[in-house]
């Protein structure tokens, strides 16, 4: 049998078997000579909700960074192991130094803990990006940006006020205009780091079930501190610990097998602290 | 709370402090005022000085001093604009060589500008061959206001929010891109208080431009022709001519209101900055 099924339920056949999107072997960040992750290997699974757990400082955020390569952005940083994104038959070397890491952030979008809209106007914001890349039609540019406002649960909160400035929306509406601008690009991959925790609770719900619902169309990564956040909406979870201060994945597995019967004594008494 | 002797003295002294400068400066202010007021008119500004600077008017210092601070910004606005970014871009935070050059520009920004006429002089002026003349003048302005632009300009950028910058790469922007559609436009008020502040230094100077643009106070026709600066003129004016000091005085009030419009302008954009920051 899959070990990899979908979903909560347990009894029953699968329909499909889940497919990996990125696969990642003995994956090691440094800065500088200070290693803060090291010997991390996993799938991450096409359509599904992966959810990263695990205390402050065990590198979820590093981890994260080192997807879509915005490690190079931060001097000293440097990434080993081996990191590829799978498309059928073919496979991307993610950690290639002649990578076109702009072609590949295009297809690996993410999203910040604090919302970082530009000062600009809401529409301006969507249109950079998509400019950038090239796309200069203006009845194609008013089709996407309506759609990605539209699939973040924006459109008819801001149709009429799509020139005011992004900055004076409220930070769910932030937020979910971040999550917007990385969808009009099309991406396959998102990868959020704790997208909700600058938010209240109000707005994270919100934010929380936008995110539900690009499962089964985008490839999430998301990590989170909120342990009940990351069981309602994970397919998978992967908690990350520390040992003698490193970062590593302790344990991969479907959301329900890690948090109702996690096999690691760290996963166990990490989750029982959230229930505790 | 009953106030002690000693903290009473201190109190007088520190309104001492404050009072005398502001009377230093009113009585500066009125004995410019009483002197020059009254030649001052519309004509004065709009005639062409006669009888060295006595009579007439300074239309063709003001044309003058416009085109030596033209040359100046032009120049210095788009050198210091990339000096600036390339200082916040490229220089490691805490490295050498940024540290080495932050040191420099800080060093050349209290340089007396003398220094920069005499450097002017001899570069501008002869090594190059410009000879005396507005393009003389101008450049050597611009060396002289560039280091206080570049340090303002990188504090601006330095301002900044960090999470554009990372959420623009996210999203496979060009640096170039985010520069010019983010982080520039974010930055502006800090650019626009650096050009005022560099525009309120350069329109004051007298010694850096005697050696450079020169004397002549034609109006000039060309940027290659020497041209006369309000300061000089009125340098000139007070030290060489006898009877030129009412127009000196005149054409010193003109200086005030055009170096106050362009410190008032700064202060107002670094006002707008910080209200930004707060706001965000």
């Amino acid at each position: 049998m899959n070990p990899h099924t979908l979903g909560c339920i347990e009894a029953g056949t699968p329909c499909c078997v889940p497919v990996p999107h990125l696969s990642i072997e003995n994956l090691a960040v440094s800065y500088g000579d200070t290693p803060v992750l090291s010997d991390v290997s996993l799938d991450i699974y096409k359509g599904c909700i992966t959810a990263l757990i695990g205390p402050s400082g065990c590198g979820k955020t590093s981890f994260l960074n080192a997807l879509n390569r915005l490690t190079d952005l931060i001097p000293g940083a440097r990434v080993e192991g081996r990191l590829r994104l799978v498309d059928g038959a073919n496979s991307l070397d993610l950690l290639d130094p002649g990578l076109d890491v702009r072609a590949l952030r295009r297809r690996v979008g993410m999203i910040f803990q604090r919302p970082n809209p530009f000062p600009l106007s809401i529409r301006r914001n969507l249109e950079l990006p998509l400019r950038e890349h090239g796309m200069r039609r203006a009845d194609a540019l008013a089709h996407k940006i309506e759609t990605a406002l539209s699939d973040v649960g924006l459109w008819e909160e801001v149709r009429d006020r799509l020139d005011a400035p992004a900055l004076a929306l409220s930070g769910g509406q932030q937020q979910r205009l971040c999550i917007a601008r990385a969808l009009v690009l099309e991406p396959e991959i998102l990868l959020m780091d704790e997208p909700c925790s600058a938010l209240d609770p109000i707005a994270s719900g919100v934010v929380e079930e936008m995110i539900q619902s690009l499962s089964g169309r985008y490839t999430v990564v998301i990590v989170t501190h909120n342990l009940a956040q990351a069981r309602r909406i994970g397919n998978y979870a992967a908690f990350f610990w520390m040992r003698e201060r490193i970062g590593q994945l302790v344990e991969f597995g479907r959301c329900r097998q890690i948090f109702d019967a996690p096999v690691h004594p760290a996963t166990a008494a990490y989750i029982g602290g959230m229930r505790g | 709370m009953h106030s002690v002797p000693g903290d009473r003295l201190f109190g007088l002294a520190l309104w001492g402090a404050a009072l005398s400068v502001a009377a230093v400066f009113a009585w500066l202010f009125v004995d410019l005022a009483r002197l020059g007021l009254g030649a001052l008119s519309w004509d004065f500004i709009t005639t062409a000085p006669e009888n060295a600077g006595r009579d007439g008017g300074i239309a063709s210092i003001l044309v003058s001093t416009l085109l030596i601070l033209g040359v100046a910004v032009g120049v210095a606005a788009p050198v210091g604009l990339g000096a600036a970014v390339w200082l916040n871009t490229y220089t490691r935070a805490g490295g050498g060589t940024g540290r080495r050059i932050r040191l420099a520009l800080d060093g050349l920004a209290g340089m007396p500008s003398i220094v920069f006429g005499l450097f002017g002089n001899a570069f501008f002026s002869v090594y190059l061959g410009l000879g005396f003349s507005i393009l003389s003048g101008g450049l050597t302005l611009a060396a002289m206001i560039l280091p206080v632009f570049i340090r303002t300009v990188e504090a601006g950028l330095g301002a900044v929010d960090d999470g554009w910058r990372r959420g623009a790469a996210a999203l496979g922007l060009t640096q170039s891109a985010a520069l010019a559609h983010v982080i520039l436009p974010a930055a502006a008020p800090a650019i626009g208080a650096g050009l005022m502040l560099g525009i309120g230094r350069a329109a004051a100077e007298t010694a850096a431009l005697i050696f450079t643009s020169g004397y002549v106070d034609r109006m000039p026709e060309s940027l290659s022709d020497s041209g006369r600066a309000l300061a000089v003129h009125i340098y000139d004016l007070s030290m060489n001519v006898a009877g030129g000091d009412t127009h000196a005085a005149a054409s010193a009030l003109v200086l005030v209101a055009l170096v106050a419009c362009a410190n008032l302008l700064a202060v107002a954009l670094s006002r707008r900055l910080l209200t930004r920051r707060l706001a965000l």
